[in-house]
């Protein structure tokens, strides 16, 4: 390779690497704040401000939701499996939402440690299969 | 087949919209992306043949002028 | 050993050899894609838990994948520009940008009709949406920049270093979704593991895949053509074409 060409070369691979060094420490400087939610456990850790707009994620826990007769309030509680977190919510639910399945909440703590949900969002995993597949799979006795 | 009819496929079970909006906005995308460039070709090649035909008969008349 | 390499760099040497590639590429692209859409849309079951919404997955991921691995053509490309003044690695930089620029706004509009029926929300800040924002503001930029220059020369350098120093984005939109919370959820289909996705969906979901790989092939050396031919006008290859048209 001629000099100059591999002189224009090392000046590429400098771009590349010094930005992505600057990347990395941007980032580790940011790590927490670029997640979009709390995970329950880090709440109960007292990580997150209280009555401040935060955003809460984890599963719906089994057997948790209590919907109001007469009005849209729900009430249920989410958890990443080390701590639960008390949600209380008015308005329509994604049709995602479900016992069991993970969700975005966004709203603020109040001084109890409840969570005033102003948004529910559904999130969703990775998986995809036909009802039947699916219906198989939660007959299996092996499958929990 | 999925679908019993051509509603049951519209509509998707109340998904249709959000379904073939997207089919739709991709297909319009995809075919701007070839469009596009058999546009500019398109309008390169007669900006050519313009300045060829120019150049043809600029010959010509400076010829003309020799002879 | 190089010359292999500045043969490759000859514009009438890529115009000819890209024209017999596209003639069996082109159908193949079509029948791919046409195939994968009817068989994803009518064919392919229902979702468990997402019903008919989940058949945006025959074009966000195809398109998605293909606005990240686009824009390694585009960054390499610009590397190839920079060090050997290739001037067919730069038609092939903006090409690319154009590309790109489309298929990401297309991943970020899919993903957002997507999110509306299944998350509940058009739009949400997490990492993966946001970074893949970034990546459409770079192609444009790469664009923007490229017009914003009347020295196209120093123009196309300054497009091919914005390029490189932008390569950083791209493996973090990849891992976003393992690296920190987010709404969106992680790959579902992985190299070296088995794909949570059923067999019955999988099938069209690669077809279509394929066929935007094939897609992207085709559209790129279409702008590249034009743009060989807009640089070359002054040859008399070009000047033939002109004549036979």
């Amino acid at each position: 390779m001629h000099p100059v060409r591999k002189q224009r070369l090392l000046v590429v691979l400098f771009i590349v690497v010094a930005t992505s060094v600057a990347a990395a420490l941007v980032f580790y400087a940011l790590r927490e704040n670029m997640n979009l939610f709390y995970p329950p456990a880090d709440i109960q850790a007292g990580k997150a401000p209280i009555e401040t707009s935060i955003r809460a994620g984890g599963m719906v826990k089994e057997g948790s939701v209590v919907k109001s007769p007469d009005s849209l309030r729900v009430d249920f509680v989410i958890t990443d499996y080390q701590a639960d977190l008390q949600v209380t919510y008015t308005g329509i639910l994604p049709d995602l939402f479900d016992e069991g399945q993970g969700v975005v909440v966004s709203g603020k703590l109040d001084v109890t440690g409840l969570m005033v949900a102003s948004e529910v969002l559904a999130k969703h995993d990775e998986n995809y299969m036909p009802p039947e597949v699916a219906d198989a799979l939660k007959n299996k006795p092996e499958a929990k | 087949m999925q679908f019993e009819s051509f509603t049951e496929l519209w509509h998707m079970a109340g998904h249709g919209p959000f379904v073939w909006a997207s089919y739709a906005i991709t297909l319009s995308v995809i075919v701007f992306l070839i469009w596009l460039p058999v546009q500019q070709r398109k309008a390169f090649i007669t900006e050519q043949k313009r300045l060829q035909r120019i150049a043809a008969h600029e010959d010509k008349s400076s010829n003309n002028k020799e002879s | 050993m190089w010359t292999w390499f500045h043969k490759l760099g000859s514009p009438k040497w890529f115009y000819d050899i890209s024209g017999k590639l596209l003639n069996f590429m082109a159908p193949v692209a079509a029948l791919l894609l046409i195939v994968g859409a009817i068989w994803g849309l009518l064919y392919a079951p229902a979702d468990f838990r997402q019903g008919n919404s989940y058949r945006i997955i025959y074009i966000h991921v195809p398109v998605s994948v293909l606005s990240l691995s686009g824009y390694y053509i585009m960054a390499i490309a610009g590397a190839i520009h920079l060090i050997w003044k290739m001037k067919l690695a730069e038609i092939a930089m903006r090409s690319a940008a154009r590309m790109g620029a489309g298929l990401t706004f297309l991943a970020l509009v899919t993903g957002s009709i997507w999110g509306k029926p299944t998350w509940g929300t058009w739009w949400v800040w997490d990492a993966r949406i946001t970074s893949e924002l970034v990546l459409l503001f770079l192609y444009l930029g790469i664009i923007a920049l490229y017009e914003a220059y009347d020295n196209k020369v120093s123009a196309s350098r300054a497009c091919a270093v914005l390029a490189l120093v932008g390569t950083v984005n791209i493996p973090i939109i990849y891992k976003s979704v393992d690296w920190w919370y987010s709404l969106h959820q992680p790959a579902t289909i992985k190299l070296t593991q088995k794909s949570s996705i059923d067999p019955s969906m999988f099938y069209p979901l690669l077809i279509m895949i394929v066929g935007f790989y094939f897609f992207y092939g085709v559209a790129l050396m279409l702008n590249m053509r034009t743009e060989v031919l807009i640089n070359e006008r002054k040859t008399r290859w070009v000047q033939d074409i002109v004549e036979r048209a």
